[in-house]
């Protein structure tokens, strides 16, 4: 098994998901399950092979570095939880 | 099922460019229909209203003489596309109560051609499903039932509400959005046409994003010259996005001139997959028969990295969504858990809002994306997907499209294959390569299977050439003349 309980916490707690300990062994068991699977291409030989960045062989294209959107603070914040004063409000960060 | 809800959009395009019927008569019978249909869970948000006041405003934009290439059809659009002020919620608990402030490009465009909104259609979870049931909205119902036994069936996923309402009658077509098949599969077993364009045919501006390299929108209807009408409006380059490609949009019906002969139609050998159904593969040999007899050449090619397509897939498609889903943090929008800190909050957030198919993938996301993995899971994965892409490449070299089936089974019964994520993620094995090399592709209703089932036969096309896919399916689509319907049909 490629991942155990305590992996599937560390993760958990990388992604910012909360888990509940009593599902850590079942999620365990169903991501070593994929990885496992997934491990098929290792046998697969890349050696010098270019990794994939884009399906389209283009060059990102460039903006002028202006600003050409805003300004409206309230719609921005439109669907907050909670919002006052043209900004979003959240638990304390700083003591 | 009404006259007007059983038209295909060319039929009902005539009919309004006549004069014959309004879109308001229209749309009426569309919204009767939506309602109708109602235990089927096609839709998360029907928009009733909306539609009869679009449809009063093409009504007079048309008496004025400015007739869009879509104007006056009613369609329903993927709870994935941000809508102006209208309920966006990517069937996801997390987005509750999220009313965009602005307007995807592709629903924009759609509108400016002159489409009416009928509703949001339902879909797995951020999309991120072969069933249609990891919606926080709960599952869709195939219309279809297989003969003599009535128990529901999935409509495919993700874009299984879309496929559903065109199949069933409540839309004259409806947007999908296809990252490793979620628009051919679902109109594989709903017997309806989907279409998967090239990788930045269409603007993903406004879209909410599951795997950037991968998701591309697409049309769903009745016709594949319904879906050709569907992909020049929703097509087009776009400044907002900056992977979507300045090419000119074709006219893609004046593509299907039924004329394939001398064409060279690729048959890979490494989609003959074990466990496939004797029926599929049937179909499939009477699919390279009809090419044929309309005189066109099938070749044998070789894909030879096919089987490690969908791995690949899910390194690439869960990292990409564990970086993207990252911006769901209960602090800008949707659903907010509150925690005694900012991270708790996130966790609990988190924790709450998303399903349980969409934490597995963030989770392993995470995982393929951490320190001492990168390289051995993402990196590699990366370097697949450039094999993948070559061996398309070569074959097109030799042939100008590709045809397989489109999945290799028909639709499965609610809550079948949700205990075993690998069966499900088997769903997607002919549809994945050409989303991993970025190509376009299209699904069409070919024949039933011997449970009354639809059954879809796919098209591969090379890049930016959608009109050849067109072309070809077109033949295909009179040569396989699927006139079966399905055991619901909306009033």
């Amino acid at each position: 098994m490629s991942v155990d309980k305590e992996t599937v916490a560390k993760i958990a707690r990388l992604a910012r998901v909360r888990v509940d300990e009593s599902r850590g062994e079942a999620l365990a068991k169903e991501l070593s399950n994929i990885l496992d699977w997934i491990e098929q291409l290792s046998e697969l030989d890349t050696e010098g092979v270019e990794p994939m960045t884009s399906v389209v062989s283009m060059t990102l294209p460039l903006r002028d570095d202006a600003v050409t959107d805003g300004g409206y603070p309230d719609r921005v914040t439109a669907n907050a939880p909670e919002a006052t004063h043209g900004f979003y409000t959240v638990p304390k960060v700083v003591e | 099922m009404s006259e007007l809800t059983n038209l295909t959009i060319v039929g009902a395009r005539d009919l309004l460019a006549k004069g014959e019927i309004s879109s308001k008569e229209l749309t009426e019978a569309h919204i009767v229909a939506v309602e109708a249909a109602r235990p089927l869970n096609a839709f998360i948000t029907e928009t009733p209203e909306k539609a009869l006041e679009m449809a009063r405003a093409s009504d007079t934009r048309r008496a004025a003489g400015e007739a869009g290439i879509l104007e006056g059809l009613p369609i329903g659009m993927k709870d994935l596309f941000c809508t102006e002020g209208v309920l966006t919620t990517a069937a996801s608990h997390i987005l509750d109560g999220f009313h965009p402030t602005y307007e995807s490009t592709v629903s924009r465009n759609m509108w400016d051609a002159g489409a009416v909104l009928l509703g949001k259609t339902n879909l797995d979870e951020f999309a991120m499903g072969s069933s249609n049931m990891t919606s926080f909205y709960g599952g869709v119902e195939n219309p279809w039932r297989r003969s003599g036994d009535n128990r529901p069936l999935v409509p495919g996923g993700s874009s299984g509400g879309s496929a559903t309402a065109v199949a069933a009658r409540c839309a004259l077509g409806a947007t999908g959005t296809d990252t490793g098949g979620s628009i051919r599969q679902p109109a594989a077993f709903c017997g309806i046409v989907g279409m998967k364009p090239t990788y930045g045919r269409c603007s993903r501006w406004g879209i909410v994003a599951f795997a950037s390299s991968l998701d591309q929108a697409g049309p769903m209807a009745r016709s594949v010259q319904d879906t050709a009408i569907l992909l020049r409006a929703m097509a087009g380059y776009d400044a907002k996005d900056s992977t979507s490609v300045n090419v000119a949009v074709p006219d893609y019906e004046a593509a299907m001139t039924g004329d394939v002969k001398g064409m060279k139609i690729g048959i890979p050998k490494e989609y003959r997959v074990d466990g496939m159904a004797g029926e599929i593969d049937q179909l499939w040999q009477q699919g390279i028969k009809w090419l044929e007899e309309a005189g066109a050449e099938a070749v044998e090619i070789s894909l030879p990295h096919t089987r490690y397509a969908l791995p690949t897939y899910y390194i690439i498609s869960p990292a990409e969504a564990s970086s993207n889903l990252a911006r769901y943090d209960g602090v800008r929008y949707g659903l907010r858990e509150e925690g005694a800190t900012l991270d708790q909050m996130y966790e609990a957030t988190r924790g709450k809002g998303f399903g349980a198919e969409v934490q597995r993938r963030v989770l392993i996301g995470t995982y393929v994306l951490s320190a001492g993995y990168y390289d051995a899971y993402y990196n590699k994965a990366r370097k697949v997907r450039s094999l993948i892409a070559g061996d398309f490449a070569k074959a097109y070299e030799k042939v100008d499209a590709i045809l397989t089936p489109t999945a290799p089974s028909p639709a499965f019964g609610m809550g079948d294959k949700m205990d075993d994520p690998i069966a499900m993620y088997l769903n997607d094995v002919f549809t994945v390569p050409a989303s991993l090399a970025g190509l376009p592709g299209i699904s069409i209703p070919a024949g039933l299977s011997a449970e009354g089932l639809p059954l879809g036969l796919q098209l591969l096309g090379k890049a930016f050439d959608e009109e050849t896919v067109f072309k070809v399916a077109g033949v295909l689509e009179a040569a396989a003349a699927f006139e079966a319907k399905p055991a619901f049909l909306a009033a």
